[in-house]
């Protein structure tokens, strides 16, 4: 329980950091975010007052409101779950465009981040396990993927792939012509086929990390005390595989995994430029690139909650398989 | 645990000092590598024509008058690609550097201190590490109409320098609990020498590592940051020639001269820091150091033993 | 005496390093069953090396060069140790020997509870057993050991160096194995709790009559709790002989050495510094 709220207190603390950080970056960069915003949102169309309150609460006023009440009506509107209107999508508010591109962002990169993560430890236990074998000569070959940038190879994939023998579409995230949105076959089907390509690249520029990652932590493992229990006790090895020697090196790959989440939403935005996919990472280039930044405001806290919501699940799984950490805490 | 079973201090416990790492066939063509590509960043500059001239021969493959081709603005490849390598490596080293600082700072020092300033340096450092550090780069880039090579890189370091500070923090807290560094407390030693003397050496292959990895780190963040258009403006780096080379549809064109040489040598470098690293961490984990063919080629055992010995046990 | 549980002939061990180590040089021996062998030396004599040798545990550089271990099963029938196939050989072990290693604290997985680590092994060598059985057993053996039978759910870093002991000790009996290998099982415990684990250790051995090779460096315990010792130096057995006799009349000049280097054996008090000074 210690262990619980020590976690729970440090994610209370880093979520205050990230609120603040989100504060603080408009109101610290040259120029005038607000008065941008607003002279364009008006070429658009009429702005309600409550939107450029709103607008005024996230990228601060010029007015001459001390600096700590800005920080209350920021807060304030962020309790109201108002993030302003969208520059680039208007009259759409933030809120309803990161309603609408998380989810695409989510599947894609979350199914494809874990797959990766289960594989890479499953090839580096086995790795591991038979050192020396061909699957251990396969981890340089995994690791050079890594070294590539990704972006690059995700273009030359497309390229390839997209463009050369087209086996896979170019880009979006279903096929926008031919079927419509919802829970219907031909539509997942179409989000399926869509997002291979994209999952596929994320899968193989970070499979090596997790390979050699576990891959070196089972060769740690092999040489405690305990492994040499294991095998005079006369378990099958299979079970000392599993039980003994993986079950304990991969407490440091998932810690490892709560720390790459991080960068795995970083590599989610490129991976949608790359595939002009319809995620959240297309959404807040899109912000970028039409000086929207309420959007991006918007968009870079989500990203941040969501960040610290996956660690938050991460650091409750591993309590739940390491024993010594709860005590520890 | 094992430190809490050890009650009494052993005083002959030797020191484990850092050792060079061997010099093997994976180390030694990966420093070749990151050498050459060094030196090319280093004088190629001062080699090659102006990589920002236009000319209106246009798209041009390879050619004794530009061995590398020209861009769809007819800038010679070769001239780009030496400066590009020369912006690439500043980024890399300068985001090496201060990851060096700053981790060796909240990391050794808060370690090594304990107590409250331990506490608020790894709560820093954890809040940092949590907090996603390119949206936060992209988001401040845009904020930021004109970028230069060092603004690039300064931000690149400070949303990656915690990764390292927490790894350097758990490696200073059990070298602060070994023998020899209580003793030398017990002898009354001032803590500034025990932290240089005793603790610092131990730490170089895992600093040297760190400083690796951020290195491979910085160069590929700047070029995928270049590659959304976020990166340095008005300067070269292997980040922004892709950039142009995708605007120019020179993959479509099949101007592969154009796209081939940054994305290779962005490739080439990180492999090669990659293959440093190995040769490091067989240091700082000595464990994997046995498994390794060359401790293997040390036995005098034949195949065929081994291969038996490997029947019966694990 | 009575029939022998194990015969070791010329049983020899390497380091294929270089240079070589030669650990275990042309050791023979017989095991009587239901003794308790002690195996003295100092450290670095090879006493662990030829323990593993004779499960066939030690992994490379080492090389068993010479010599094999034969088991000899209770209703007769010997195994050659050294001619088992892979899956023979695994289904032997802890069935037949099993072993509590130098270093017992840190033998026990830290992850996984005590129960999962006690079953893996019925669930292993026992399939037919049911499961609430297999919660009793585990149950009974704790409580043969001293510890409390609630301490199933512990993980090990819950316990205290002298309870994991205690646990290993448990589970090495867990099969009712004819021998018992046990390397240094109490050297980092103190003195109090090493006696009290000995001292059910012997009775569990009179009860269950197993076999027992003591290893340690601390020839005052072995005079105590063996009926046999063997003296080993440099990899060979130097002196093997009735604990008693070895004591009265050693006949090694080692074995004197050894004896002497412990002034509270020969009685007079600080001999051992006066004769080194
Ligand atoms: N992996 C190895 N490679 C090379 N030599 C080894 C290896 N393991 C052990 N040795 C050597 O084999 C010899 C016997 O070692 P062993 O561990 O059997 O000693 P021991 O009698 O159990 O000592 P202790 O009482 O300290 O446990 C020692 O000289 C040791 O240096
Ligand atoms: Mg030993």
């Amino acid at each position: 329980m210690r262990y619980l709220s020590r976690k729970l207190g440090f994610y209370l603390v880093a979520l205050w950091a990230a609120l603040t950080l989100n504060f603080l970056i408009p109101r610290m960069m040259p120029g005038d975010p607000v008065e941008i915003m607003l002279a364009k949102l008006g070429q658009k169309g009429p702005v309600t007052p409550e939107s450029r309150e709103a607008i005024e609460a996230m990228l601060g006023t010029d007015s001459s409101r001390p600096l700590w009440a800005q920080y209350g009506d920021y807060l304030a509107g962020l309790a109201n779950g108002d993030l302003g209107v969208s520059l680039v999508f208007f009259p759409a508010p933030v809120s309803s465009i990161i309603a609408q591109t998380l989810p695409w962002t989510i599947g894609l990169i979350g199914l494809a981040t874990i797959i990766s993560f289960l594989t890479g430890v499953g090839l580096g236990t086995l790795a591991g396990w038979k050192r020396g074998s061909w699957m251990d000569n396969l981890i340089p070959v995994t690791t050079m993927f890594q070294s590539v940038p990704y972006f690059w190879l995700a273009l030359i994939l497309l390229f390839l792939l997209g463009s050369v023998w087209p086996v896979f579409p170019l880009n979006g995230g279903y096929d926008v012509y031919n079927v419509t949105p919802g829970w219907n076959g031909p539509f997942l089907a179409s989000v399926v086929y869509y997002g291979t390509l994209p999952a596929l690249t994320i899968i193989l520029s970070s499979i090596g990390g997790w390979m050699l990652g576990m891959r070196n932590m089972m060769v740690s493992t092999l040489s405690d005390d305990y492994m040499v229990t294991a095998e005079a006790k006369g378990l099958r090895s299979r079970r000392i595989m599993m039980r003994y020697a993986a079950r304990n090196a991969v407490l440091p790959s998932i810690s490892g995994f709560a720390i790459s989440l991080g960068f795995v939403v970083a590599g989610s935005i490129i991976t949608e430029a790359v595939f002009s996919y319809p995620g959240i990472g297309s959404a807040l280039l899109q912000a970028v690139g039409g000086n929207d930044y309420a959007l991006m405001q918007g968009i870079l806290l989500i990203i941040t909650l969501s960040v610290l919501g996956a660690n938050l699940l991460v650091d409750l799984l591993y309590s739940v398989i390491d024993p010594r950490i709860r005590a520890r805490g | 645990m094992a430190a809490a079973d050890t009650v009494t201090v052993n005083l002959a416990v030797p020191r484990r000092r850092p050792t060079l790492p061997p010099m093997t066939g994976k180390l030694a063509t990966g420093l070749i590598i990151a050498g050459l590509i060094t030196l090319f960043g280093l004088i190629g500059p001062l080699l090659v024509q102006d990589p920002a001239k236009i000319d209106d021969i246009g798209l041009t493959p390879p050619s004794a008058d530009h061995l590398l081709g020209t861009t769809q603005t007819g800038q010679d490849v070769l001239a780009q690609l030496a400066y590009a390598t020369r912006g690439s490596l500043i980024v890399g080293a300068v985001v090496g550097l201060l990851t060096l600082i700053l981790s060796g700072f909240f990391g050794i020092v808060g370690a090594y201190a304990g107590g409250w300033l331990d506490e608020a340096f790894s709560l820093f450092t954890n809040v940092v590490l949590v907090i996603p550090g390119l949206p936060v780069v992209i988001v401040i880039s845009a904020y930021v109409a004109e970028r230069s090579l060092l603004l690039v890189a300064l931000v690149l370091a400070i949303t990656s320098w915690a990764g390292s500070a927490r790894v350097l923090r758990g490696s200073t807290l059990s070298l602060r609990s070994r023998d020899y560094v209580l003793a030398s407390r017990v002898a009354g030693e001032r803590r500034w020498r025990i932290l240089l003397v005793e603790i610092l050496p131990n730490l170089i292959p895992l600093l040297a590592s760190q400083v690796v990895f951020a290195v491979i780190f910085a160069i590929l963040g700047e070029a995928g940051l270049s590659y959304l258009g976020l990166g340095a403006t008005e300067s070269f780096t292997w980040g922004t020639m892709l950039y142009y080379a995708q605007n120019g549809l020179a993959l479509r064109l099949g101007a592969w001269w154009w796209f081939v040489p940054p994305g290779l040598m962005l490739a080439l470098f990180g492999a090669a820091l990659s293959l440093i690293n190995f040769s490091i961490d067989e240091i700082i984990n000595p464990k994997l150091r046995n498994q390794t063919r060359g401790a293997r080629r040390g036995w005098r055992m034949s195949r065929e033993q081994i291969r038996r010995a490997k029947e019966s046990t694990l | 005496m009575s029939e022998p549980v194990l015969t070791i002939e010329n049983l020899s061990v390497d380091y294929l390093v270089d240079p070589v180590v030669h650990a275990v040089r042309d050791v023979s021996l017989t095991l009587r069953r239901g003794e308790v062998l002690g195996l003295a030396g100092e450290s670095g004599c090879g006493k662990s090396t030829l323990a593993y040798a004779i499960v066939r545990l030690l992994k490379p550089p080492a090389m068993i060069t010479s010599g094999r271990a034969v088991f000899h099963a209770r209703g007769g029938g010997d195994i050659d140790w050294g001619d088992l196939g892979p899956e023979d050989l695994r289904a032997a072990r802890w069935d037949k020997i099993s072993m509590v290693f130098q270093g017992a604290m840190n033998s026990l997985n830290p992850v996984i509870s005590i129960r999962d680590q006690f079953e893996d092994i019925f669930t292993t060598h026992r399939p037919a057993m049911s499961r609430r059985d297999r919660r009793l057993r585990c149950g009974d053996l704790l409580e043969s050991v001293g510890v409390d039978r609630g301490r199933l759910t512990s993980y090990p870093h819950e316990l205290s160096g002298g309870m994991r002991q205690r646990v290993m000790i448990a589970m090495a009996m867990a099969l009712e194995p004819q021998i018992m290998i046990m390397d240094e099982p109490t050297t980092a415990l103190d003195v109090v709790v090493q006696r009290e684990i000995l001292r059910e250790l012997t009775r569990l051995r009179d009860e269950h009559g197993f076999a027992v090779v003591f290893i340690t460096h601390d020839l005052p315990l072995l005079l105590e709790i063996s009926d046999r010792i063997a003296v080993m130096r440099d990899g060979a057995i130097a002196e093997l002989g009735d604990a008693y006799q070895l004591y009265t009349q050693p006949r090694h000049d080692y074995t004197k050495q050894l004896l002497a280097s412990f002034p509270s054996l020969t009685g007079d008090r600080g001999s051992f510094l006066r004769e080194s000074a």
